[in-house]
């Protein structure tokens, strides 16, 4: 497959762009850097349509079966004779299919920077961890091992971490920053140790090869794997469910999740790239990228599913309540991805068997165009009023026409309005959950409706309600920003049309699916009643949504104060281990653990001045004493020790 | 023959800087430290063209003489893969070290220097040492310079804090000499020399009173808790150059000496004592991260960082497998790169500012953006992110851990998650943010400072990226020891 070598350029370039502008960048070219930056990430994402147009269409089909393709494999480092680390590209439908959304993503967020960041100091750092992050996403979905594919989740972690707390003198921003990294990274432990008992059992880490030994039942290594077990539960769940938290760390999922809405915190781009489009389905694709072995164990896919559905259930709720329209979007967002996490989890293996991977795979997809054509709306609103919450907008639908229609096709496809581009990926998602779960399929549909009236609710109260108050003094921003409004605006109207099924899948055989319109009535129409709803409510500002409010009483304000989850992390982390854990350890050290020493040490003291009258100064005084040494440590050793 | 002349230019060097008087002598010191350097690069590639295996390796470098007839002590220094890795480690340290000092007021420098180039050349020996009498001399030796480096260019405190490090180090060192004595007596070949000691073995009978002897001394040099108490005040009191070589180096010759002089020698009575001595490393990692949370002194901060850092190592030693023992190897080599720029970083910090107090600092990065960015690659090593130095390394002890036993592989692994806390905390609190003093301008890091700090970073990078060569040279001869574990 030599011929395929060019895609290695397709992480490698973003990564040449970040050295450069980290290095020189500032001090040499900081005007030109974001020229720089989004010239070669064109070239990238150019390289990756090419790509996965070849694969789809040209060479990735055998015998109607998508192939497997390792490019660029070698051996990174050998730590035992059996267990080596490779390092190298795996190409298949899934990691294709990532490659262009994360390119294109990235593109769409660099074009929209150039405006959006214009002006700003560390224009030129920006970019560099702009495309820092981009090399480190792609090297994650191209990864052909589990190792490999760990060590660009903690990459993406870090250039997260800094992007969060780009705004360094900003107190939220840096708590913020902190917070989304110590809690992926306490996911991580559990990913971490997932890979351990992998690694140990299956004596490799390996995709390819660990999906095909532990598919086998005949096996050494699945035998290994499923005799071990630690407190009763066999270290296949233990693995898959330790892996699982890495992902739900990552991919913010219930009780996990609380790093997203501060993430919100960094520069908006940068939200839409990271954490709406890109990073936070990592955990999605990790469980794609693992299912065959998934699928061995029901447990692990329960917890995949349940894990999903609460998420998916409890942050619809929540974003009805926020009033700042990032965090109602990063709400939005754990919520959309947990409906991918559920399809998941309620799949099976095979073309057709398969239908909730498939359209996990084909949500992930068509979210990532229309989540972050909501995030760059968002924030050119954002960049127009300089505030992010709701009261200072409404009546903005004349100020900013390409915006607010750009934002209005997106709400449309999130809310699964036939023909944008979520309407035909959740049709397949609730379809799946109707063939095989229906208390998942219920809670779903629930879901899906509650979905269509915060987005226009958001919808509603930035573009109608109130007349406007914002003056524009720069109109509706560069031509930059609206740019990639419509082409991803264009995107959202088209990608639903992808014949996804046919393309991607677990087993690599596609089947044709048709959306089954008698199915898709219910769901429809119920996010058009949402939709009604939040018009009556938002269209026009009246007193309805705030006596609504008060009649839900204490739910309300719970959903508002977001179910108290984070008051029980500060509670964990605060009261509960620096008071009862932390301060006691260390008054421990200080007096008891140091205070035994000293006292060992003034003992001595006392008792070598009780005995000083000993150094009399007699030489034979001495002599005597020498003798008696020698003596008793002969006897010591001749008698005592032999 | 090229052991001996690694270890004498040192000596000699030492002896020559005190003819100096003035800046010269600093110059003079780096110049050795930076020739010693190139020969122990230059002997890598000795050693990557060998055909010798095993234990066999240490015949490449190998200087034996005999120095006392009876009882039998002979001069026999010698490299094999480990020996060589700390080798390395000292070399490359040493000219950052004295480096680090080029910007600082010192007094009698040419003293300080020499001092330097002395505890360079007892380290070496300690490392290269295949006597165990010799080895003793070395380890004793060690002690000397590093305690007139600290009683006289340290903090206010200096004094009491080192007496109390030495006495507290003296008396660990005593019961190896014990302990030495007994194997001495107690082995059938009479004889102090580590062939002969890891070949015959002590009864295991006797196994036990040898393996404690010993364990102390070490526990008290890594240190283990509770033997670490003298730590984090020496750490903080001592000049930041002597800091660095307790913490870059010296606490190896603890770890190494775990894998060196006790696992091989007493096998028996290690594998009887490991789950305890396993349990107090793990312990301490928690014990010491939880502690570390709580301080609001930068370098103590730093200190008890390293005592979970180091905990981990020895637990991997412990687990005694290849991965452990591989990784302990690596992570000496990371830790010892990450804790001398974290300390050097600190006395940056407390040069400008005369602060080391976390909570009174901020905004650093405002004004010194390239020491900021430079302050968090090393932090980010520290806390082990993939693809610099710190994570092989730690990625191959919580293996090791693992197979030896999952709960201690859990609890081990609790340091990613608290070392992120605390060192994100305090760079949160350092260098983020905005200045609580309005009126301070932290002058970025220029000159030597610079060459310092961005030649860790490259090394952070450099192992983190290419951890193979590393690897393979301690193959050889962490395979010998963890073959020892499984004859038994």
């Amino acid at each position: 497959m030599s011929n395929n070598n060019y895609i290695a350029l397709i992480p490698l370039l973003p990564f040449a762009s970040f050295v450069l502008l980290g290095l020189f960048g500032k001090k040499y070219f900081n005007k030109l850097s974001g020229i720089i930056g989004t010239t070669s990430l064109l070239a990238s994402c150019v390289l990756s349509l090419y790509a996965a147009y070849t694969y789809f269409f040209v060479f990735g089909k055998v015998n109607a079966v998508y192939q497997k393709f390792e490019v660029l494999k070698f051996s990174w480092l050998q730590f035992s004779t059996t267990t080596s680390i490779d390092m190298g590209l795996l190409l298949d439908p899934i990691s294709m299919m990532m490659v262009v959304v994360v390119t294109f993503v990235s593109l769409m967020v660099h074009i929209f920077s150039l405006g959006y960041m214009k002006g700003e100091e560390r224009f030129a750092t920006y970019y560099a961890f702009l495309s820092l992050f981009t090399f480190s996403m792609l090297g994650l979905v191209l990864s052909t091992n589990i190792f490999q594919i760990y060590i660009f989740w903690e990459l993406v972690g870090v250039s997260s971490y800094l992007l969060i707390g780009f705004y360094f003198t900003k107190a939220s921003a840096i708590a913020a920053s902190k917070k989304a990294f110590v809690v992926t990274r306490f996911a991580d432990l559990g990913f971490l140790i997932g890979i351990l008992i992998l690694g140990f059992h299956a004596e490799t880490l390996d995709f390819n090869t660990l999906i095909s030994t532990l598919t086998n039942p005949q096996s050494a290594q699945f035998l290994s794997i499923t005799s071990a077990s630690f407190f009763g539960i066999t270290a296949l769940t233990w693995a898959l469910v330790l892996v699982f938290i890495g992902g739900a760390g990552k991919s913010a999922m219930f009780p996990l999740h609380i790093w997203l809405p501060d993430a919100m915190e960094g520069p908006t781009p940068v939200s839409a790239l990271i954490h709406a489009a890109t990073m936070v389905v990592a955990g999605v694709f990790l469980v794609a990228r693992l299912f065959p072995v998934f699928a061995l164990d029901v447990t692990a896919l329960d917890a995949v599913t349940y894990t999903g559905l609460i998420s998916a259930v409890i942050a619809a709720i929540i974003a009805c309540t926020q009033t700042d329209i990032k965090r109602v979007l990063a709400y939005s967002t754990m919520s959309q991805i947990g409906f991918m996490m559920f399809a998941l989890g309620i799949s099976k293996i095979g073309g057709e068997e398969g239908l909730g991977y498939m359209a996990s795979m084909f949500h992930l997809f068509t979210h990532a165009f229309f989540k972050s054509l909501l995030f760059l709306g968002a924030g050119a609103v954002i960049h127009l009023v300089h505030s992010n919450e709701m009261k200072d907008m409404g009546g903005l639908r004349k100020l900013m026409p390409i915006t607010h229609i750009t934002f209005l096709i997106a709400c449309l496809a999130i809310s699964g309005i036939p023909p944008f581009a979520g309407f035909f990926s959740k049709e397949e998602i609730l379809l799946a959950a109707s063939n095989s779960n229906k208390l998942v399929f219920y809670v779903a549909l629930i879901t899906s409706a509650l979905t269509a009236f915060y987005m226009f609710r958001l919808y509603f109260s930035i573009f109608w309600n109130k007349e406007s108050q914002a003056h524009s003094e720069h109109g509706e921003g560069t031509l930059t920003m609206k740019i990639p409004l419509i082409i991803l605006g264009i995107c959202t109207l088209a990608v639903g049309f992808v014949p996804f099924s046919e393309l991607v899948t677990n087993n690599g055989i596609g089947f044709h699916s048709h959306i089954d319109y008698l199915f898709s009535i219910t769901p429809v129409t119920l996010s058009l009643i949402s939709i009604f709803v939040a018009s009556v409510l938002y269209k026009k500002q009246n007193l309805e949504p705030e006596i609504i409010s008060k009649s839900l009483g204490k739910f309300y304000t719970s959903a508002q104060k977001k179910f108290f989850v984070d008051e029980v992390y500060l509670f964990i982390t605060h009261k509960f281990i620096y008071t009862l854990i932390a301060k006691p350890t260390a008054w421990f050290d200080k007096n008891i653990v140091d205070g035994l020493m000293n006292l060992m040490a003034e003992t001595t003291a006392k008792i070598s001045e009780l005995i000083k009258g000993v150094q009399s100064g007699k030489v034979q005084n001495y002599a005597l004493y020498f003798f008696a040494g020698i003596a008793a440590l002969a006897i010591l050793f001749i008698y005592i020790l032999k | 023959m090229l052991t001996l002349v690694l270890l004498l230019l040192p000596l000699i060097s030492s002896a020559i800087t005190l003819l100096f008087r003035g800046s010269t002598a600093k110059y003079f010191a780096l110049l050795s430290a930076i020739s010693n350097l190139i020969i122990t690069v230059l002997a890598y590639f000795v050693f990557i063209n060998t055909d010798l295996k095993g234990e066999e390796t240490q015949n490449i470098f190998v200087f034996n003489h005999e120095w006392i007839s009876s009882p039998k002590i002979n001069f026999h220094i010698a490299m094999d893969g480990i020996s060589y890795l700390m080798v390395f480690l000292t070399n490359l340290l040493l000219p950052l070290i004295i480096l680090s000092g080029f910007k600082r007021e010192i007094n009698r420098s040419h003293i300080f220097y020499s001092l330097i180039l002395f505890m360079q050349f007892a380290l070496l020996g300690v490392f290269v040492s295949f006597d165990g009498i010799l080895y003793y001399l070395f380890w004793e030796l060690a002690l000397i310079p590093i305690y007139f480096i600290s009683l006289n260019w340290g903090d206010k405190n200096r004094v009491s804090v080192t007496i109390k490090f030495f006495i507290y180090t003296l008396a660990g060192s005593l019961l190896m000499l014990f302990g030495f004595i007994c194997l001495y007596w107690y082995n059938p070949t009479h004889s102090f020399d580590w062939n002969d000691l890891t070949k015959f073995q002590v009864l295991s009978t006797h196994q036990g009173l040898i393996f404690w002897l010993f364990f102390v001394a070490y526990a008290i040099k890594i240190p283990i808790i509770p033997f670490h108490t003298w730590q984090p005040n020496t750490y903080q009191s001592a000049p930041t150059q002597g800091t660095m070589l307790l913490s870059g180096i010296m606490l190896k010759m603890g770890t190494y000496s775990l894998i060196r002089w006790l696992l091989p020698i007493v096998p028996t009575a290690v594998t009887e004592w490991t789950p305890l001595a396993i349990a107090l490393c793990v312990a301490g990692i928690v014990y010491a991260s939880v502690i570390a949370i709580m301080q609001t002194d930068l370098k103590k901060l730093l200190a008890y960082s390293s005592i979970a850092h180091v905990g981990l190592i020895a637990a991997g030693i412990f687990a005694w497998n290849i991965q452990g023992i591989q990784g302990s190897l690596i992570q000496m080599l990371a830790h010892g790169i990450n804790v001398i720029g974290l300390f050097y970083c600190a006395d940056i910090i407390f040069n400008r500012t005369q602060s080391n107090n976390i909570n009174g600092l901020g905004g650093i990065r405002l004004t010194a953006p390239k020491f900021a960015t430079y302050f968090l690659i090393i932090i980010l090593g520290s806390i082990a992110l993939p693809l610099t130095n710190g994570f092989i390394g730690e990625f191959l002890l919580l293996y090791g851990l693992f197979e030896y036993n999952t709960w201690l592989a859990i609890f081990g692994g609790l340091t990613i998650i608290l070392g992120a806390v605390y060192m994100l905390r305090m760079y949160q609190k350092v260098a983020l943010g905005n200045s609580l003093d309005a009126n301070m301008k932290f002058e970025d890091v220029k000159g030597t400072e610079e060459i310092v700090l961005l030649t860790i970073c490259i090394l952070i990078f450099a192992f983190g990226v290419f951890p193979k060569p590393t690897l393979e040279l301690v193959e050889p001869i962490a395979q010998f020891i963890t073959d020892k574990a499984i004859l038994k």
